[in-house]
């Protein structure tokens, strides 16, 4: 039986409101008045470029193009067309070096280790630029990889603040489109680049077209598992993306910390980030 | 009678009541010159929305001893005003409150009665539940005050209007949420229509002022709107911008509405009760109902 098809439709108009809004309102408040995003050629960074730029200008937008000697040649071009397009601040910093340093500590490392060393300096010249340029990181997390887990802890999930990161891949997509992203860029099978022929659905084993549906019934409209066989999803892709979601929660939260006070940071010290402001 | 009614949606600094103030004293102002006589503020206009553990820390009563409130009476000599607040009581329990103030008098205070603690809010973990739903007297005729959660019941504003309110003050600090390809999110929809039922059903007219602004990954829709007697819509301010409302109530129309659909003379308050009190109260414990002895 195949399920019917679930409408993920957008109001694009209202999200690129509210989510301009968010970025401006979260950037400055913390006392700020720009933001540095990895720019990596794919088109969650390049929305959450042409976000923060329509949100905060494009003079106060510092985009970073990070390669590794394997990245894909296009994701630098792409990269390029966006910082052109736009018209924001840019620097080009290769990792190669300083990821090789530690790479080649370790004879025939594995893909995955260095995927995530690279990932996690990507990190580190980020934070790194928003001190020297006085922005906050502006993150391109979607929801789908936030809840698949499919993304570098402490990697390509660390920023200051995500404003994509309630948007389905599907969504994020309708939201690229609309706001006017280069073709190229919306065309490309979406991508980490960490190693050659990597994409995001041949790892993942499904496409996001796919899994976007079931994690929406899942997620959003709180269906058990069941349920989503009875509408039509097969039971051991409900199952396996069930089971991905949930052993991947540790990368969503804070670690625990271990209760022993009257008063604990993450249990009962409850604030806002935006607490004061 | 008709007067010039003023919706402050407002966005506001999370914890800091001073920077709040200010605002309310600068909107109060252009309100006034706006020829307004009543001007209606957020829920929790003077502390921001998701305060956790700031509650206890920016509570402050309604009275001419207070600081932040006696700049506010002073002001109500001139316009009446609805203003959120924290309010703690005397034995240290804190509301989420709206206090209404006219001619340098706390005319009427109303606690929260519906603190949503459910998804994405958390209000029963730091704030008492308020226990009175009662209308007011004021120049404008009988009124009646809810916050957010209140109305998103149908007893409240119901008990409003038998308690003879014929002007439901709401205020909201309302997340948006709910993401489809209207322009509208979900939150809004809801609002407007449950709003527009409450106008319609109850013959009466209803204000509506939602606050603005983001507090962490938190926006807050706006959208505020005046409903009249026959549940038409006579304003609304925009969604996501700070805007102050103002728009013109002819209580006259409850005179024309009523005359030509008199539910509120024909509503059976003693069958009510008497249902009420088979359904609640005279329930023995350990006794099947009728239907289940069957």
């Amino acid at each position: 039986m195949e399920h019917e098809k679930i409408d993920l439709t957008i109001n694009t108009e209202t999200v690129r409101q509210i989510l301009t809004g968010f970025i401006r309102s979260e950037i400055s408040r913390a006392g700020f008045s720009r933001a540095v995003v990895n720019l990596s050629g794919g088109l969650d960074s390049t929305l959450s470029c042409y976000l923060a730029a329509e949100a905060m200008g494009a003079e106060n937008v510092l985009a970073l193009r990070l390669p590794y000697k394997s990245s894909a040649p296009d994701s630098l071009e792409h990269a390029q067309m966006v910082i052109e397009a736009l018209g924001v601040q840019a620097l080009t910093i290769p990792i190669t070096d300083m990821a090789d340093a530690l790479i080649q500590r370790t004879p025939e490392m594995s893909r995955v280790r260095q995927g995530n060393i690279m990932a996690r300096l990507r990190m580190i010249v980020l934070y790194d630029q928003t001190e020297v340029f006085q922005g906050l990181a502006v993150g391109t997390g979607n929801k789908t990889e936030i809840l698949l887990g499919y993304t570098t802890l402490y990697g390509d999930s660390a920023s200051a603040i995500n404003p994509l990161g309630d948007l389905y891949k599907t969504q994020a997509r309708q939201l690229a489109r609309a706001i006017g992203i280069p073709t190229a860029i919306l065309d490309k099978p979406p991508t980490a680049d960490l190693w050659i022929g990597q994409t995001d659905e041949g790892e993942l084993g499904y496409t996001y077209a796919e899994v976007d549906q079931l994690l929406y019934l899942l997620v959003d409209q709180r269906y058990k598992p069941e349920d989503c066989v009875l509408a039509g999803f097969a039971e051991s892709f409900v199952r396996a993306v069930w089971e991905r979601v949930r052993r991947n929660h540790f990368k969503r939260l804070m670690p625990p910390i271990a209760k022993l006070s009257n008063r604990t940071v993450g249990y009962d010290f409850l604030y806002l980030r935006d607490w004061g402001t | 009678m008709k007067f010039t009614i003023a919706l402050a949606q407002i966005n506001t600094r999370l914890g800091d009541v001073p920077a709040n103030l200010e605002k309310h004293i600068e909107l109060i102002r252009q309100a006034g010159s706006s020829e307004a006589e009543l001007i209606v503020f957020p829920e929790l206009s003077l502390t921001g929305y998701c305060l956790q553990d700031l509650a206890s820390s920016v509570a402050h009563r309604p009275s001419k001893d207070d600081p932040f409130f006696a700049p506010l009476l002073e002001a109500s000599q001139k316009i009446d005003l609805l203003v959120g607040f924290v309010d703690e009581d005397r034995r240290h329990r804190f509301f989420i409150a709206s206090a209404y103030l006219s001619g340098g008098q706390v005319v009427h205070v109303h606690h929260k009665v519906y603190l949503p603690t459910y998804g994405l809010f958390d209000e029963g973990r730091f704030f008492a539940w308020g226990d009175a739903i009662h209308a007011f007297d004021t120049r404008f005729g009988r009124a009646g005050i809810l916050i957010c959660e209140d109305f998103w019941h149908a007893s409240p504003p119901y008990l409003l209007w038998l308690d003879g309110a014929d002007l439901f003050l709401f205020t909201s600090a309302s997340p948006g949420r709910g993401l489809t390809e209207q322009p509208a999110l979900e939150s809004a929809r809801w609002v407007e229509d449950i709003n527009r039922a409450y106008a319609s059903l109850f013959t009466s007219f209803v204000v509506h002022t939602n606050r603005v602004g983001y507090e962490d990954g938190l926006n807050f829709w706006g959208g505020s709107t005046i409903y009249d007697p026959n549940g038409d819509l006579l304003a609304k301010a925009p969604y996501h911008e700070e805007t102050l409302l103002t728009a013109e109530i002819d209580l006259n129309q409850l005179h024309r509405t009523r005359a030509r659909l008199p539910l509120l003379r024909d509503e059976r308050t003693a069958l009510v009760m008497r249902e009420m009190q088979r359904i609640v109260g005279d329930r023995q414990p350990g006794q099947a109902t009728r239907r289940q002895a069957k």
